[in-house]
């Protein structure tokens, strides 16, 4: 810029600075006040009213039932709980199904074609037992439970309930000295934290906004509800007889995602108690109206944006995770495979936890994507026990046809109830995945906070998980 | 002066927008930019999905969108570059959202800002419509939600609406797809310079506001003439707007000139990147 530019520049601002004082300090009043008047004025103009207010308010009873003191947290959890029960109870038969006919079926065939080509062993392994049979089980235990829960979920959105819940929520987060319209971005955090990270972008306060950053990770993500679900139908509702075993189980997973949105208010509280501190700003939230949900735009959208591209995610990171289990599994040193000797190692840690060494090291194989936290474990597991149904080698994702010979295979690891309980703590409790990690780092733009968001949650994680396994252990003594 | 049916049907909205070819994501060599903002929850992201093709997320859901959604389209002959701005009630306070909306309103000069507004809170929706045209008078408004207007018992005038506003309204149910035709039409209207216009400016009543406001633009105009909005600047002075301040300190405001689309481009990646 010219001289000549910069000294006109600075004397426009002296000029805006002095008449601003003769406008008076309600300039800023006077302003708005001038386009909301104007606004009034052109809307009243165009518009006409109904001469008779319509009898009955759809709108204004539906949310005073949805957002009542009395009804609306009851309501909240009636919904939440039908939509896993719906999830829990369809997925069952398709997924079998794909299991059928990408293990049972695909798995025999691609090693006969492998066979008849003359495939050298360890490319076979690598290819089919450790990439292909990785993928398929992702895709037999995940596509089913998500084709079912999304759209239900999306339909509740588009119907235009989360913001209920929000309303619903904010007062909790005022009062844990956090800003309300956290609310909205915890629950988009329910979709995918990442997602739930960028969207507390809507927080004014930074010191707001950070603690919804740093908290949004006890929200449960798309790659973990499977997690949940699976464990959930396969230990806990198999504690009651069957006709119950869905709602028990959904019971549960609903359990687990309450205790995250508690340890959310809690953590909120601690942050903004501790290093944190400041004013709770006020906010006003709006509530949209109730549209009528397009079901079938809605169904598509919903699996095509949600469904296949965590199923995609999922796909692209259980493709090289098989490779590099089935090398670990198959590359010996002292007699006992790479893998083997990890797990050795993490296994004493991991008792202490209730978990065990393979879970341990399943989360850290599944940083780059929680989805793979249960095919990993599986793999795992049969690497350790030995135990193989079709003879198949060393790390290989076992052909699994019913639920019931999951539940023989975690036995065979040594698996009890508490271990499975643990699992479903710390799979809500550790940290985020590495895309959030980065997410976090770029909205903060700060290494320090990065580090805390990341850490802190294993720190708790592991905490929560080594009480429960003490107190249950000391009970199971005292019994 | 004969008609024959091949003219009536040529000057007709839906002639040219059977012509309409949703470009998705490819926008390289664009001929125009049209920047998306409105009110939360109003629908954009569906306008925004109907006219690119794309299958942007929409939800029933306040703030949904918080970053910047770009895609494209053609229609008549020209490519059209769509940026889908976050939701926000104004262009004047601090959350980084606004600051998003307003910064790409101004910097990046789109030759159509299209403002999505709510028929039913036309009040409240209109708050925002006045500010943007403060900052640009080539603004298209799209009404819409006019279903759930009449469902309300509401009547909304869009004539009387677009004579007051001196801009283009047009009416629409983006959710079932009514009203894209005109809205294109409206939209290369203004593109193509073919629509004269009156924007409506808001008026200051107290005096001293008045005054002060014509005084600084008045200094503006005369240091910065290819500034195009010297008046809404002049505001953004007088009521501290460090933002503003710096912008023209670093000759970010006063030196940009209007329809060098490479510079502009570069300009948007500058404020993507931030």
């Amino acid at each position: 810029m010219t001289t000549e530019k910069t000294n006109s520049l600075e004397n426009i601002l002296s000029t805006a600075q002095s008449l601003r004082w003769e406008v008076g300090v309600d300039f800023h009043e006077k302003l708005t006040e001038s386009i909301y008047t104007d606004a009034a004025q052109i809307a009243d103009r165009a518009t006409t009213r109904p001469k008779e207010k319509p009898r009955f308010d759809f709108d204004r009873t539906l949310d005073k039932i949805i957002t009542s003191k009395t009804w609306g947290f009851p309501l909240m959890l009636l919904l939440l709980m039908m939509v896993f029960w719906l999830t829990i109870s369809g997925a069952n038969v398709p997924s079998s199904m794909l299991a059928t006919l990408l293990l049972d079926t695909g798995h025999p065939f691609l090693k006969g074609l492998a066979a008849n080509i003359g495939m050298p062993w360890w490319l076979d392994g690598f290819l089919i037992d450790g990439m292909y049979m990785a993928t398929a089980w992702v895709i037999s235990v995940m596509l089913p439970p998500m084709a079912i829960f999304f759209p239900l979920f999306t339909l509740l959105e588009d119907f235009g309930y989360l913001p209920r819940v929000a309303f619903n929520l904010d007062n909790l987060f005022r009062k844990s000295g956090a800003h309300g319209k956290q609310a909205l971005s915890m629950t988009m955090g329910f979709g995918c934290n990442a997602a739930g990270v960028v969207a507390t972008r809507i927080i004014d306060s930074p010191r707001e906004r950070l603690i919804a950053i740093l908290t949004n990770n006890f929200a449960l993500c798309n790659g973990r509800w499977p997690t949940q679900i699976l464990i959930a139908s396969l230990f806990i509702g198999a504690l009651v007889p069957a006709q119950l075993a869905g709602v028990i189980s959904a019971l549960a997973v609903v359990g687990i995602a309450l205790l995250g949105v508690f340890l959310t208010f809690l953590s909120s509280r601690f942050l903004s108690k501790t290093w944190l501190k400041g004013e709770v700003s006020t906010f006003s939230l709006e509530l949209p109206p109730y549209r009528p949900p397009r079901i079938w735009q809605t169904i598509y959208t919903s699996i095509i944006d949600r469904t296949l591209v965590v199923l995609w995610r999922a796909i692209v990171f259980a493709l090289p995770a098989g490779a590099i289990l089935w090398l670990g599994a198959n590359i010996i040193i002292a007699d006992i495979s790479v893998a083997g000797h990890l797990i050795n190692f993490l296994e004493p840690f991991g008792l202490l936890l209730g978990l065990n060494g393979v879970i341990l090291v399943a989360f850290i194989v599944a940083i780059p994507a929680n989805e793979i936290v249960v095919p990993t474990i599986m793999m795992l597991t049969v690497l350790v026990t030995g135990v193989t149904g079709v003879g198949e080698g060393a790390g290989v994702m076992f052909e699994l046809e019913s639920g019931m010979e999951t539940m023989a295979l975690f036995q065979a690891g040594g698996w009890t109830l508490l271990t499975a309980v643990n699992l479903m703590l710390f799979s809500l409790i550790h940290n985020p995945c590495s895309t959030t990690i980065y997410t976090i780092y770029k909205e903060t733009g700060s290494k320090k906070w990065t580090w805390v968001a990341s850490l802190s949650p294993v720190i708790l994680g592991f905490a929560v998980t080594f009480v429960v396994a003490q107190v249950w252990r000391l009970i199971e003594t005292l019994l | 002066m004969t008609t024959n049916a091949k003219d009536a049907c040529e000057t007709c909205p839906i002639h040219d927008a059977a012509a309409l070819k949703k470009l998705g994501v490819e926008m390289g060599n664009f001929d125009y930019v049209v920047a998306l903002a409105g009110n939360p929850n109003t629908g954009k992201s569906t306008v925004f999905n109907a006219l690119t093709g794309l299958r942007q997320h929409t939800g029933n859901w306040p703030g949904k969108t918080v970053t910047r959604a770009e895609g494209g389209f053609e229609y008549g002959d020209h490519k059209y570059k769509l940026v889908d701005l976050p939701g926000t009630y104004s262009l004047l306070a601090t959350s980084l959202d606004e600051e998003v909306a307003r910064d790409f309103i101004l910097f990046g000069q789109p030759d159509v800002t299209i403002v999505v507004v709510d028929a039913t809170r036309l009040e409240r929706n209109l708050n925002l419509v006045l500010q943007v045209m403060e900052i640009t008078s080539r603004v298209v408004v799209a009404l819409n939600l006019m279903d759930e207007a009449e469902r309300h018992g509401l009547q909304v005038d869009e004539r009387r609406l677009a004579r007051d506003l001196g801009v283009p309204v047009v009416p629409m149910v983006a959710r079932q797809s009514q009203g894209v035709a005109e809205l294109l039409q409206a939209v290369s209207e203004v593109a193509n310079k073919k629509t004269a216009f009156k924007p409506y400016r808001v008026k200051y009543t107290s005096p001293e506001l008045k005054k002060a406001i014509e005084k600084v633009s008045k200094e503006i105009e005369d240091a910065y003439p290819e500034l195009p909005n010297a008046h809404w600047v002049a505001v953004r002075l007088l009521d501290g707007d460090e933002r503003i301040i710096e912008a023209l300190r670093k000759g970010e405001l006063g030196d940009l000139k209007h329809g060098d689309i490479e510079q502009r481009t570069a300009q948007l990646q500058v404020i993507g990147n931030q």
